[in-house]
């Protein structure tokens, strides 16, 4: 399997499209061959960080890079940032708004989702700045 | 479980995936209105019950891969929905019932819980 990247722009705010990167990823994960299982966590986590800028963050970039061995997965936004990522990542913690936790979201789960289906996941914030957020899955089951 | 008996049994209008009403089994159902929450779910053949009828509500079943929604108490699937749930080979129903009651009647039936 030749590496391959895809790189996606995440508009904040725009419920409409959230979702839209984690799908194609998806599609494409799906045409190589990778275990259903393994493709689910790496597009939960995936979906989960993409939900979160679209929620939290004014604009983001996701760049995707696929190997034989892993899918390593950099979210990069622009955005309030977080003040205590400890706080954050906590089950049950959130600031999201009325109009988010209307469309479902807001639980306080998603960082605690993301690194429970991650092999690595590191996160970084800069407050008034942005937030990045890091998440490699190992492929384990790629002939 | 064939989805097209639960669908059946609940009374629920479906609006699409008719098509994979007698092919689709289902061994789970889930009960939630927080997406995140339904993102924990392992478990496979899954339907999900929630009063939360959005274009999100798909591309997190999508990302679970959960093919049979229930929507409860009256929401109604969009056409954005719809499209979406079509391009996933996912079905769904509507239905008037509460959550409780849905849920009660597909426990009754065999259908097990995920936690
Ligand atoms: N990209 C981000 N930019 C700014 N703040 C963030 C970002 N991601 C997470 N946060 C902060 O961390 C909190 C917890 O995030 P998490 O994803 O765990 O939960 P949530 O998004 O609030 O709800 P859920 O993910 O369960 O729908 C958020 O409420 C928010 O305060
Ligand atoms: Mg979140």
């Amino acid at each position: 399997m030749t590496a391959m990247q895809l790189k996606f722009h995440i508009e904040g705010g725009n419920f409409t499209k959230a979702g839209f990167a984690s799908s194609e990823v998806k599609k494409y994960l799906r045409k190589i061959n990778i275990s259903n299982e393994t493709i689910k966590r790496i597009v939960i986590a995936m979906y989960e960080a993409e939900v979160n800028v679209v929620a939290h963050a004014y604009e983001g970039e996701i760049l995707v890079n696929i190997d034989s061995k892993k899918v390593d997965i950099s979210v990069i936004d622009k955005g309030p940032g977080i003040e205590d990522i400890e706080l954050a990542m906590k089950e049950g913690f959130s600031t999201a708004s009325q109009k988010v936790r209307e469309m479902g979201f807001g639980a306080g789960m998603g960082l605690s989702n993301i690194k429970r289906n991650a092999n690595e996941f590191i996160i970084k914030s800069q407050p008034g700045e942005g937030t990045s957020l890091n998440i490699i899955v190992y492929l384990n089951n790629v002939n | 479980m064939k989805t097209s008996i639960l669908v059946e049994k609940l009374g629920a209008n479906v609006v699409c995936g008719k098509e994979h009403l007698e092919t689709k089994e289902i061994e789970y159902a889930f009960a939630s209105d927080l997406m995140s929450d339904v993102l924990t779910i392992n478990a496979k053949n899954i339907l999900l019950i929630t009063g939360m009828a959005n274009i999100q509500t798909i591309r997190t079943a999508e990302m679970a891969d959960i093919h049979t929604i229930v929507l409860v108490r009256n929401k109604k699937a969009t056409p954005e929905m719809i499209e979406l749930a079509m391009q996933n080979d996912m079905i769904i129903a509507e239905s008037s019932n509460s959550m409780f009651k849905t849920s009660g009647i597909l426990y009754n039936m065999g259908l097990k819980p995920v936690y």
